[in-house]
């Protein structure tokens, strides 16, 4: 490779970068629109209607609201950290979407252990919580980064476990590879959904938990905490959080949209349906999916600690580990297992 | 031309990453403050994750992440964080900890330059070439490690989670209280309760109460 052959590479990759992140975060700008609209319907509320023509502009006020305020660092916090915390979670969060593939070859970087980087960078989430809870050296953002990391922890056990599943299905750990593993001509029916049920719903739920989501969102309940691990945070680093909170549970969404529903595959399988290009129907199911978790904030009320505890470690970590000794029983008993000479 | 360059670029990220892991693994041990050694140990185990990635195994670099960085090292920061430390009494002690950390320090690297000094190459692995070496388009790294660790190094596995599994039930078994007098929420009992076990209606008259 020639110099410059190098440095085409490199401009290319980071063209490609630049335009994923630019409509990934439009994409989330209309998500927490959608959410807060969602939100309000439920409660018999118009929600934003103000900015632009429906309130569609509000997200974009919210942000410039944010970026013009006066960030304030508490005297005792520890600045560094304070300040490192929520650009690594941002960063972190934002860092997973390099592998998801939108479409046939449309990923990044399409690497051969895409879904373990996936697991390891949303694992590293919890961080951002832990440092900036601990930074700020006051008790209610401490209690709510101790309630995060314990929480985190339990519910990644689960999720790996849900993982594990729809590897022996697919028998591979590249995400486009597991997408192509569900192209059947069932269609819809043939996604790994229908055959996982059990643990597609044990996903959903630890989704939520691990990305602090309502009902789950123990790390920053306004009832106990305040706003948890959030307190001493305002302007920028706030909106930093905030926003690395959204893009994983646009991460978890676009998971699930890969693992279970097909990713960009059509639901239908022939003409009309397949003429449409796939990252359209990756973006509905991931909405999809995206608003199926706003209607669970709008109707499920927060969680007591114990029971979230109780849940994780209980219920869905037996279920689990059942499922993948079940799982891997029945693919070996029909000779269905992929991989095996 | 063409495979200098790759490799100086290569070599860069491995000076790279081996220079922030010796430095970090140097703060973990220098720096003042727990919770920052904690930080500077997740920093040298990510680290360390990217030079594992520049081998070409990133099933371990992708491993070495979850496990070290997403649970282990989250656990170590829990602990850490909860310690009430007083930094004064910490450095009062070093010089009366030094002889017997300087032995254990001694023996470890003794113990690495014997391993060291005497590996060999696998007698087996010399003996075996007919055996083909799959190329890395064939076969990626994660079935190759998948295919020797359930064969071969079978017993070393299963004994490797045995002894996690002893590890894991002694800590529950130390650590394990049973309190008295402690109100837990017992979920099946609470839905094994039905409306007669539940409700009593009585008939109240007018002006007296119960």
């Amino acid at each position: 490779m020639e110099f410059g052959d190098i440095l085409l590479a490199v401009a290319i990759m980071l063209g490609k970068s630049l335009l994923m992140l630019v409509a990934l975060l439009i994409f989330i700008a209309y998500a927490l629109y959608a959410d807060r609209k969602v939100w309000a319907a439920v409660q018999l509320r118009r929600g934003p209607n103000v900015v632009g023509p429906w309130g569609l502009f509000q997200s974009f006020a919210d942000l410039l609201k944010f970026v013009l305020k006066e960030p304030i660092i508490p005297a005792p916090a520890n600045k560094g950290m304070f300040l490192l915390a929520p650009l690594l979670m941002c960063t972190l969060s934002l860092a997973a979407w390099a592998v998801i593939p939108l479409n046939s070859g449309w990923a990044i970087a399409d690497i051969n252990v895409g879904i373990l980087y996936i697991f390891a960078i949303s694992s590293l989430g919890v961080y951002g919580v832990i440092m900036g809870g601990w930074a700020s050296n006051s008790k209610y953002p401490f209690l709510g980064a101790l309630r995060s990391a314990a929480q985190m922890v339990s519910y990644e056990v689960s999720i790996g476990f849900v993982i594990v599943t729809v590897l022996m299905c697919a028998g591979t750990l590249n995400l486009s590879a597991i997408v192509e593993a569900q192209n059947s001509s069932l269609g819809i029916l043939g996604w790994y959904w229908l055959p996982l049920f059990p643990m597609f719903v044990v996903f959903f739920i630890s989704a939520m938990a691990e990305t602090n989501r309502p009902p789950f969102d123990l790390p920053e309940a306004e009832s106990e905490l305040v706003a948890g691990y959030m307190v001493e945070y305002s302007s920028t680093p706030y909106l930093l959080f905030m926003l690395g909170e959204y893009v994983a549970i646009m991460t978890m969404c676009a998971l699930g949209t890969i693992l279970f529903l097909g990713g960009w595959l059509s639901p239908i399988p022939f003409a009309p349906f397949t003429w449409v290009p796939g990252v359209i129907w990756f973006v509905l199911k991931a909405s999809f999916l995206f608003i199926l978790i706003a209607m669970v904030k709008a109707l499920v009320p927060r969680y007591r600690y114990d029971q979230l505890m109780r849940l994780g470690w209980k219920v869905f970590l037996p279920l689990s580990l059942a499922m993948v000794v079940i799982v891997a029983a029945i693919l070996m008993a029909t000779g269905n297992a992929p991989g095996v000479r | 031309m063409r495979l200098e360059l790759s490799m100086t670029v290569t070599a860069a990220f491995f000076y790279l990453f081996a220079t922030i892991t010796i430095a970090s693994g140097f703060m973990v041990i220098a720096s003042r403050n727990p919770v920052q050694s904690v930080l500077f140990l997740i920093l040298a185990f990510v680290n360390a994750a990217g030079l594992f990635l520049l081998m070409g195994a990133e099933f371990l670099a992708m491993i070495l992440v979850i496990v070290y960085v997403g649970a282990v090292a989250v656990l170590f920061l829990f602990v850490v964080m909860m310690l009430d430390v007083d930094f004064a009494a910490l450095r009062q002690g070093f010089l009366q900890y030094l002889p017997i950390g300087g032995l254990i320090g001694l023996i470890l690297l003794l113990e690495l330059i014997l391993v060291v000094g005497t590996y060999t190459i696998d007698p087996g692995l010399v003996r075996s070439p007919q055996v083909p070496i799959p190329s890395a388009d064939v076969m990626t790294n994660t079935e190759a490690i998948g295919q020797v660790l359930y064969t071969r190094y079978f017993y070393f596995f299963q004994a490797a989670g045995l002894i996690l599994l002893v590890a894991m039930i002694g800590a529950i078994v130390l650590t394990l209280r049973e309190r008295v007098g402690v109100r837990r929420q017992d979920i099946s009992k609470q839905n094994a309760r039905t409306q007669e076990t539940a409700v009593e209606v009585r008939k109240v008259p007018f002006r007296q109460g119960i």
